[in-house]
């Protein structure tokens, strides 16, 4: 059993450990060498989805996320992490879209997702361009704002002991035995741990090497556009169903579906490219102009509509596209929660109590870690370990 | 113009017009681009072409003769094909794509309508200007009140006044000119509250000494106030409008040296219309957005690093005048010309200036630059200013974040303003933090240069423009 | 004196004036509302930059009125643009 846990990172997924082993009792130490929400928190939509997951292990992981949101949101305040359950409408263009969609939702309404076959679907979306062939109501997916909420899961984590240290990790410290004491910071600190979390997001690569059990975790580029602020015209996340094929996708080039929402704030949300090129954070004009051309094609009326901002960040993503979340069996006392691609906001709080169970030695808030074990580092160490 | 550009010039103001006039006489192939409807940018802001003999403006500019060589060398270039102006083009992002510069405008000559247009060369100079620094005070939303600039704009491009009976606060040189345009159509300009104390000045003399010309100018200012009897009261400011519909007054105090009011050295005066300035912003989105190095100015502000060629950090890319650090238009035509030298010399053509000339250039850009350093020390934001808001006080204009909500999330551990951003959503509306940028940045972390938050998308542009260049 | 249609009456301009000049000659200094506190705003900037001053022009929201030249017939509308 472990007492006193270092958390790296500050993100959403950070925050959320901490914000659930201070809830158990554990002495926490959150360190990050920015901000709270700095990194990828701050550069997604605040998806809480489950209409994009399939079946298996990720989908399992963030059915007991979003019921976690739920208790977050009560919890804390749901204006606090501006809590919404929206809705996501996913529709098709072509019939034998349509067909693959239906497929697809019958498929995941056998583990447990809420799905609504929707035939017309400007009834629930007036604005939709018209001729759409059909699509797919899944009432579930939500929406939370990440930084608000990372902040919110901080003061929380704060209010139950937890301390947070700025500055950036250098290395584990060991003691006899190669038994983890703590870690050390750059400018020298140590802080003391006897367990130490790795959610450090898109840079959790660099930092699981620095606490010697190196994993891969590689950036993922994404764009996000917002638009003027309006009244209500889009009340669901409303995305095409070519988007689920590029969640999943490996390929190497740019990928655009886009997912068009509407906020509290008025604006429109425009996302998401998805492109592999490094850490490079250089404008892509022609990533702006496709996504702005998709989401035009499912609603007309953005065109008379202003692109005000736009922004980018990246994506963690582990080579099997699934987050890796527990114990690395090379280095005693660390644990891995990072590489949640696009899904970190969703899969947050559930993360966070996967590892508290792991801290624990036993289930934390409904996250046993049995039941999540196709996550667990060791499938890129041990043999045929990789899950499908 | 078929044949492609050697350089493309962002923003026509005297930067972009002197550097454009320079490189066109080096023989290059120039786009020049500018939102505006006619050259000239801020200060010399002129109504368009057609419209002049309506609208006299001329007897409200400075340094007229530079303007008039200037526009007429960039209409012969332009007659010849050799200069392709683009009015009326706003430009939303330029990137740096295989050693060409790539910049994306929409031309929205018959505006609303947008038409996506996508221009290359091998070299892109980015003279982008800046705009009035704002403070919040409480009843700084109020209709009738008005950034300095903002008064001028109105006067100098459509010929209006936005009032009868005005007050003028804020800081800086650029009050006189503003309260002079306004006495010159009939204004009552009730009373200019600089901040600043004159004797800010002396602890800088040099500068002032080495620029008579800024001297005279200055002297021609203060002239102009005493014949229109406007009273300037150095170290006060305008800490409150009031009025419902449209501002009626406002409250001017007496400032203590760290810029707090002076208890019970308050005036209320009567007015229908107010104008404030605390210096300049430089435009910087299309520089950031390209990777460019910043460095601090004296005003507070981060300006773009460049070389005493106005080269920037990233290759192929100068920037000239405001965006540089803001100190005049003067400035900004010396800047603009050796820009375009090093342009000129960079592709392997001709210099235009040379010997005597071009040092003469180059000793009154650096003349000038220290004379713009020197005002800035003697005009800063005073460190006090924000005991005049009070919780209710609106920050962030778009968002309606106030004072009050800003203070919250400091003290919930934001500490600068792009944090502060995330939290209240202050910065995220219409204007994306231009206008309370360096206000909340002010607010958390006044010691250091503001930087603006990166903006990808440099003005509003429609989906529907951008969707056309998907193909 | 060129006419431009606002809010359905005919407002007198001179032709090269932008829409925000045109309105503040006829001594307007605010034509919108904020979307919380409904507070009213107009021209603040007058050079594109705060985007208070927005209109509708010719049934396109979203505009400066700062930067918009007036034209004769134009069409500007006032109120936030409710009837996309």
């Amino acid at each position: 059993m472990t007492s006193k846990v270092v958390v790296v990172g500050a993100g959403v997924v950070g925050t959320a450990c901490a914000f659930h082993a201070a809830s158990a009792g554990l002495d926490v130490t959150v360190v990050d060498r920015g901000a709270v929400g700095a990194g990828t928190t701050s550069r997604g939509e605040g998806n809480v989805l489950l209409s994009d997951k399939e079946p298996g292990p990720e989908l399992a992981l963030a059915r007991l996320s979003r019921s976690l949101w739920e208790e977050a949101g009560e919890e804390l305040g749901p204006h606090s992490i501006e809590f919404e359950t929206k809705g996501g409408l996913v529709v098709a263009n072509t019939t034998e879209g349509l067909t693959a969609l239906r497929e697809f939702a019958l498929r995941q309404s056998t583990a447990g997702v809420r799905t609504e076959p929707v035939e017309r679907v400007r009834d629930i979306e007036p604005h939709l361009a018209p001729g759409l062939p059909g699509g797919v109501h899944y009432p579930q997916d939500a929406q939370v704002q990440p930084v608000l909420a990372a902040a919110a899961m901080l003061r929380a984590a704060v209010a139950r002991g937890a301390r947070f240290h700025t500055g950036e990790i250098a290395a584990a410290v060991t003691g006899r035995g190669d038994r983890l004491t703590g870690v050390r910071t750059v400018v020298g600190d140590v802080l003391p741990a006897d367990a130490v979390v790795n959610a450090a997001g898109t840079w959790g690569g660099e930092v699981g090497r620095r606490l010697g059990a190196p994993i891969e975790v590689l950036p993922r580029r994404g764009f996000v556009l917002v638009t003027e602020p309006l009244p209500r015209m889009i009340r669901h996340k409303v995305y095409s169903a070519d988007y689920v094929a590029n969640v999943a996708s490996s390929d190497a080039g740019l990928e655009t579906s886009c997912v068009v929402e509407g906020t509290r704030g008025g604006t429109i949300l425009i996302g998401a490219s998805r492109e592999r090129v490094g850490f490079d954070t250089t404008m892509n004009p022609a990533v702006v102009a496709r996504l702005a051309a998709q989401a035009c094609r499912l609603f007309p009326f953005l065109r008379r509509i202003h692109l005000i901002r736009a922004y980018r960040g990246f994506r963690p993503y582990c080579p099997d596209h699934l987050p890796v979340v527990g114990p690395d069996p090379r280095a005693p006392g660390v644990i891995h929660a990072c590489g949640h691609e696009g899904a970190g906001i969703g899969l947050a709080p559930a993360t966070g109590a996967l590892v508290t169970a792991h801290l624990l030695g036993r289930p934390w808030r409904g996250a046993d870690p049995a039941a999540h074990t196709g996550l667990l580092p060791d499938r890129f160490f041990l043999s045929g370990g990789v899950p499908k | 113009m078929s044949d492609p550009a050697d350089l493309i010039i962002v923003g026509a103001g005297p930067a972009g017009m002197a550097a454009a006039a320079t490189a066109l006489a080096g023989g290059l192939r120039v786009v020049l681009v500018d939102s505006g409807t006619a050259v000239g940018g801020q200060f010399w802001r002129h109504p368009p072409e057609h419209a002049r003999s309506v609208i006299p403006t001329e007897d409200l500019h400075h340094g007229l003769r530079e303007y008039h060589d200037l526009r007429e060398a960039l209409a012969a270039h332009a007659q010849k094909g050799q200069l392709d102006l683009r009015l009326h083009h706003h430009v939303w992002s330029a990137v740096r794509q295989d050693d060409v510069f790539v910049v994306h405008a929409v031309d929205r000559r018959k505006a609303p309508q947008e038409i996506a247009v996508v221009l290359r060369a091998p070299r892109l100079l980015v003279a982008t200007g800046a705009y009035d620094r704002q403070l919040p005070f409480p009843g700084w939303d109020l209709p009738g009140v008005l950034t300095i600039g903002g008064l001028q704009a109105l006067l100098k491009g459509g010929g209006v006044a936005a009032g009868s009976r005005v007050a003028l606060g804020g800081t800086g040189p650029f009050l006189l000119p503003v309260a002079a345009s306004l006495a010159a159509r009939g204004v009552e300009v009730v009373t200019v509250c600089e901040a600043a104390h004159p004797r800010a000045w002396l602890r800088h003399p040099g500068p002032l000494l080495r620029n008579p010309g800024k001297w005279a100018e200055g002297a021609g200012y203060a002239l102009t106030l005493v014949r229109h009897r406007i009273p300037v009261r150095p170290r006060t400011a305008i800490i409150r409008a009031e009025g419902g519909a449209r501002v009626t007054s406002v409250r001017v105090a007496s400032l203590a040296p760290d810029g707090s009011p002076r208890p019970g050295r308050e005036r209320r005066i009567e007015v229908d219309a107010v104008g404030v300035g605390w210096g300049f912003v430089p435009q910087l989105d299309l520089l950031i957005t390209l990777g460019c190095a910043l460095t601090d100015s004296a005003d507070g502000n981060a300006v773009v690093a460049a070389d005493e060629g106005l080269r920037t950090t990233v290759p192929g890319l100068y920037a000239a005048g405001e965006t540089c650090g803001v100190g005049g238009a003067a400035l900004a035509v010396g800047e603009g010309r050796l820009a375009a030298e090093s342009v000129l010399a960079d592709s392997g053509a001709a210099p235009v200036l040379r010997g005597k000339r071009l040092a003469a250039v180059r000793s009154a850009v650096a003349a000038q630059r220290a004379f713009a350093r020197a005002l800035a020390l003697a005009h800063p934001i005073p460190p006090a200013w924000s005991s005049w808001l009070t919780d209710e006080t609106v920050v962030c204009r778009c968002e309606e974040v106030t004072a009050g909500v800003i203070g919250t999330a400091r003290a919930e551990g934001a500490c600068d303003h792009r944090q502060v951003k995330q939290l209240t959503r202050a910065g995220m509306g219409w204007c994306q933090g231009r206008m309370c940028g360096p206000a909340v940045h002010c607010l958390t972390d006044p010691k250091q240069a503001y930087r603006p938050a990166e903006r990808l998308v440099a003005t509003p542009v429609t989906l529907g423009a951008l969707a056309d260049l998907d193909t | 004196m060129s006419e431009l249609i606002i809010d359905g009456k005919p407002l007198a301009f001179v032709e090269g004036q932008s829409v925000a000049a045109a309105l503040v000659a006829t001594g307007r200094v605010s034509w919108r509302a904020t979307r919380a506190g409904h507070r009213p705003r107009g021209v603040f900037c007058g050079i594109g930059v705060c985007f208070d001053c927005l209109v509708t022009v010719d049934g396109v929201g979203g505009q400066r009125a700062c930067l918009v030249t007036a034209r004769d017939g134009m069409t500007v509308t006032t109120e936030e643009s409710t009837d996309e």
